[in-house]
Parts: structure tokens; sequence; C-alpha cells
């Protein structure tokens, strides 16, 4: 029997893998731990390391130092075909002049699996993903989200530990998007002993999907946490931006208890332990700022106004800081230029000590 | 502009590409002219400017074409007729000719497309320094002159060549084991070596096309390299070596500078007996008869090759 062949428990853990191209190095010592059953998100913006990551477990790029381990087994020189690894990728790769069924089976074939127990073993895949309907067709008679369910259908087919998804959904439509992370959600219920490693630069696919999110960018882990854990309480400036683009507001801690000062403002925020006197970033949600006055008030002049259906998105220059506010659509919008004060409430701010992030900045303003 | 005339003029007609729109009007005038009497008055601009090219290509390619053709009809002793095809066929060295051809042909043709694909894969698949170096020189290749291949065999195996020469140095034999250059075995190595560029340069534009990430997922689910090309690759090659191998075989055919240069004086392909029928025995009927078999095998081979190319889309 090879292995893989029955769903065995087995998880995903990197140890100190780095990966180099040339002079060029895309991970740096990535120590990680997938569990077995759970999905990891790896997010991070393009040329993060997130994608070599992945293709460092599913064997397609070669550590120059490290060791991968799938369960108790350490993949590290292992061929790809000898893993036993389920991968879906970006732009599905099925292959064109196979039958959606025969597709399916082309893992069980090649891991040899009893011909009489193929025809079940597709049904059963393809059931799982809704496109048992579809199994005569070829992929060029599919559309995308269907082509992807033949994907996924196609790499659950050999019953794999480890699941690797590569940008499953970048290549779909908003609205087929949100339909498919319900349907691996889904899927993740029915098995539930499939470690999954979900690369995205999408973090509401992250948030949604993952029991925990490892955040990267530089070619390095920067935070890794649950995603409840990562919002709202983020260690690193990279994180607090990129998860859930928060503002971040340059302050010195003041010698009083849970006080910061920002341009000369005095704000109550619990500072936690950082030192008196240090510098620090105030990190604040966009959603969790008021318009009007209210404790942390912050006045300022609108810089831009967008309007986004069921809320207000408003920037407000705050001596020379542009601060994000998210409100709840607004019925008089106010004009540029307008003075206008913002609150937060104390609980709803994170203070990060000064060089906590070895990566700052960079989120995608959205 | 309909009728078929020609077998490859139809075939031309099919495929619309500005560069080709020449070719039907070139081909077929004097047949369309009548059919579309009125038509052809509106379209008299159009028609006046594919004169001049028409009259060119009349006389110096069909012109002697219908020479060619008519000689063979008209035996020496006078008077038109088919016995000149009689008298070839039913003639021992036609038929030699013919099966010597066609198994070249084939025989090229099948280590063209072993080797071509074998070749191709480790330049698309296998990244190596100088990769890309190698696949521009495929393009070169293509212009290179055939007997050039030829002229290089001997140098390495001829009985004076490289190969001769360091065995009679090494065991001071005087001949050297190498003497396969003026048997059959030699025009088809010498075809081999020729026409293999021909093959590979529609695979590389193939492999260029496969999705590399289909060789990584089928890797994943458990396939060894040897799966992965019979079962990916090589059907998405298919259509590529379908077209490069009809082609190569058309010119396997009618290549007569490899045969001419090996030297290979058992050899006889249809085009060295055209050669030896007219420049060396001067019996012309015969000679045209050869040529009107080798034309109609070589348009028949061609219009089946766009067939196929067109059917796949290459």
């Amino acid at each position: 029997m090879t292995g893989g062949e029955r769903s065995v428990r087995s998880g995903i853990r990197f140890d100190q893998v780095s990966v180099v191209y040339g002079q060029n190095t895309v991970l740096d010592r990535l120590d990680l731990t997938v569990e077995p059953g759970e999905v990891m998100a790896l997010l991070g913006p393009s040329g993060s390391g997130k994608t070599t990551a992945l293709r460092a477990v599913a064997g397609f790029v070669q550590p120059a130092s490290g060791r991968v381990h799938l369960g108790d087994r350490d993949v590290t020189g292992l061929p790809p075909h000898k893993r036993g690894i389920g991968m879906v990728v970006q732009q599905y790769a099925l292959f064109p002049h196979m039958r959606v069924q025969d597709n399916v089976a082309f893992g069980l074939k090649a891991r040899k699996v009893a011909k009489a127990e193929i025809p079940e073993r597709v049904a059963e895949a393809l059931e799982m993903v809704g496109m048992a309907a579809y199994a005569k067709r070829y992929p060029r008679e599919l559309s995308g989200g269907q082509q992807q369910r033949v994907a996924i259908a196609r790499a659950l087919a050999i019953r794999p530990g480890v699941l690797l998804l590569d940008e499953p959904l970048s290549a779909l439509d908003a609205q087929l998007r949100s339909g498919m992370l319900a349907e691996l959600a889904r899927l993740h219920r029915e098995l539930p002993d499939v470690s999954i490693l979900y690369v995205t630069h999408d973090q509401v696919e992250a948030l949604t999907l993952a029991d925990r999110i490892a955040v990267m960018d530089k070619a390095r882990l920067q935070d890794c946490g649950t995603p409840q854990d990562l919002y709202r309480r983020p260690r690193t400036e990279f994180t607090a931006s990129f998860v859930g683009n928060a503002n971040l507001l340059p302050v010195t801690v003041t010698e009083g208890a849970d006080s910061v000062d920002f341009a000369g403002r005095a704000l109550d925020v619990p500072t936690g332990d950082v030192t008196r006197g240090a510098t620090a970033t105030l990190c604040v949600r966009p959603h969790l700022v008021g318009l009007g006055d209210g404790p942390n008030a912050l006045s300022g002049t609108i810089a831009e106004v967008q309007w986004r259906g069921s809320t207000h998105r408003l920037y407000v220059d705050i001596d020379g800081h542009r601060v994000k506010a998210d409100l709840k659509e607004l019925r008089e919008t106010p004009a540029l230029g307008d003075r206008v004060t913002l609150h937060f409430a104390a609980e709803d701010a994170v203070l990060l000590p000064a060089g906590a992030a070895p990566g700052t900045g960079g989120g995608a303003d959205d | 502009m309909t009728s078929a005339a020609h077998p490859v003029a139809s075939d031309i007609t099919a495929t619309k590409t500005p560069r080709q729109r020449t070719g039907p009007s070139r081909a077929v005038p004097p047949k369309a002219g009548p059919r579309e009497p009125a038509r052809r008055a509106r379209r008299i601009p159009g028609f006046v400017w594919a004169l001049p090219p028409v009259a060119v290509l009349a006389l110096v390619f069909l012109y002697p074409l219908a020479l060619v053709v008519q000689q063979s009809v008209s035996p020496d002793e006078g008077g038109t007729s088919i016995a000149p095809y009689g008298d070839v066929f039913a003639s021992e060295s036609f038929r030699s000719a013919l099966t010597t051809t066609v198994w070249l042909a084939v025989g090229s043709t099948a280590g063209c497309l072993v080797l071509g694909f074998v070749l191709a894969m480790i330049i698309a698949f296998v990244p190596f320094p100088g990769g890309r170096a190698v696949a521009k020189f495929i393009d070169v290749f293509l212009s290179f002159p055939s007997f050039l291949i030829t002229l290089a065999l001997l140098f390495i195996y001829g009985n004076v060549g490289m190969a001769n020469g360091v065995w009679t140095d090494i065991t001071g034999a005087a001949d050297g084991p190498f003497d396969f250059l003026t048997t059959p075995w030699g025009v088809l190595l010498a075809e081999i070596t020729y026409f293999t560029p021909f093959v590979m340069r529609p695979l590389l534009a193939a492999f260029s096309q496969l999705d590399s990430a289909q060789l990584e997922v089928a890797s994943s689910l458990g396939a060894k390299p040897a799966r992965i090309v019979r079962q990916v690759i090589l059907p998405e090659a298919l259509p590529a070596l379908a077209a490069g191998g009809s082609l190569v075989l058309v010119m396997c055919l009618n290549e007569f500078g490899i045969v001419l240069f090996t030297g290979a004086k058992g050899v006889t392909t249809l085009p060295m007996l055209v050669y030896s029928k007219a420049i060396l025995e001067s019996d012309y009927p015969a000679a045209c008869v050869v040529a009107v078999v080798n034309i109609a095998i070589s348009v028949g081979l061609y219009s089946l090759y766009r067939m196929v190319s067109r059917r796949v889309g290459a």
C-alpha cells in the first residue's frame, strides 16, 4: 500500500526551511507547524515566500537548508510523486484531453489503486464537490468554477493527508469565489483529518477559512495566530496593516498610566508592557473609529470620501497623518476640507512597540 | 472563387490568411470567370490586380508542369498514349525505386518523430544552461541546405572521415569499421539528422503552450516521470507530432540532395530515378512519368498534412 492511500493524520512541519535562488533568498528560515486536520493560511503579498513554502512541501523546490516533515516522515529529499499530497492550483491545471472522470482517476491509477475500486472512488470524489453529473465532460466544456471543483475532486480522490491549495480561488470572479469559499469550508468539515495549507493574498479568504493564519512578508514569517487573534491583537505593524488594513499612528508612551502622546495630544490606551517614554505604534481598525466627539477625540480635515454602499470610508488628515474611518452609511456626507472629529474607544486600540516589525507597512490600501 | 481546380489550390482557398489570398486567383481564374459573369464585372479592380502574378506563375510554374505531364503521355514513337505509364510501372527499376523511396521516407519520418520528441522534451522540460540557445539554433538549422548535413556526415563517417581515421590510427588497420554511409542506412541517418528539427519546431511550440502546473499536479498525484510523459505530455503533443511528421514525410519523399551526396549506388529513390532517366538515359517520357507519380504522392500527402494540421489547429 502506498502512503496516503488511507487518510492518515499527518500535518506539516517546516523546520528552519530556507529556499535560495542564486543570490536571492525567497524563503528565510521558516519554522511553522500545521497540525493534523488544521487549515493553515499562508497570507502575504506577492513575493513574500508563501508560494515557495507550499512548493517546498510539494517537493517542487529543494530547500537550501532545513527539513520538511509530513507527519513523522522527513520528506525533504523525496520526489513529489512519493509524498502523497493533494494539490490544487490557481489555473486548475486539468488534463485537457481527459474527461472529468479520467482526470479524477489519474492519481488513483498512478498510485496503483485496484482497478475495481477506481470507479467507486472517482464517483465518491466527484460527489463530494457536486460534479457527479459532469463525469463524461471534457474540461473545456466546463466553467472556471466547475473546473476548479474537478481539480479539487482530483486532489481529494487519492485521499491525501495533506491538501495544498495555491491561490485556488484567484481565477474566479467575486461571486463564485464566496460560494467556493463556503464549499471549501464544508469540505473541510467533511474531511476533518486532512491538513490544509492554503496560500492566498486575500485576507478575506484567510480570515474565513483558516484555523490559523501565518502572515508572510519578504521571505519571512511575520506573525502566526488564529484569525481573531491576528485581527484584534496584531503583533507587528505588517500584520496590522495587511490583515484588516489598520490605522497606524506614531506615538510616544507618556509617564502617566495607560496614556500616549500623539502629535501633542494625550490619548488613553492600554500601554501594557511597553516601556514608558518609548516610541510605539498605535493601531486602530478603521471600523472601530467613530465620527463626532467622544473618548480619544482627534480632529482633522476630510481629505477624501468614498461611498461603499453600506459604509462610508473617510480619509481624515490629522497633523499630517491620514486616518481611515469606516462608518455606517452617513445621512449627511461631509465635504472635502470640512473639519471633523474622530474618536475611538481605548479598548479598541493596540499598542505595538517600535521595532516590532521587521517589514513595516505595505498593506494593500483598500 | 469556390471551384476547386487543383487539390493544393482548393486546400489553400479554405485557409483565409491574407498572404495566401493570391493562391486561388492565380490557380483558378479561367474557371471562376464564366461561372459568375455578373459578380466578375463588379470585381474588376481585384481581378486585374491578380492578373500579373497569375500570368507570371502560369508561365514559370504551371506551364512547365503541364509540359511534364504532356511529355509523360508522349512516347518517343509519337502520338499521345498512356503507354509510357504502363512501361514504367512494369519496370523493375521503378518498382524498386518506389519501394526504396517509401521505406526510406517512412523510416526517416519514424526516426525523426522519436528523436525529435525526445530532444524537444529535454529542451522544453529539463532546465539546462544554454537551453534557449539550443532552441534558437533549431530555427537556424531549418535554413541549412540538406546536402550540408550529408557533407558533414561524410567528414565524420566517410571512408576517409574522422571516425575511421581515429580507428585506423589506433588499431593500425587499413580500413575503418564505418562503411555504412553509401548504404540505405547512411541515407536514413542523414535524413533523420537533417529533418529532425522540422519535427522539433512544432513540438517546441506545443510544449511552450503546455501548462507546467499540469506536470506538477500529475507528479503530486503520484505519477512517475514515464507516466507523465505517456499520459500528459504525449497526448498534448500528438497534433504537433502529426503535423511535423507528415511534413517530414513529404520532404523525405522528394529528397534528392542527400541521396545524391551520400553517393549510395544502390539507393535509387524516385527523384534519383527521374534524374537518371532524364539526364543519363535521355528517356524523357519515362522521367516525366516518374516525376508525375512523385508529384501525385507529394501533393496527396501535402493535402493530408494540411487537413491534419487544420483539424488539430497546429
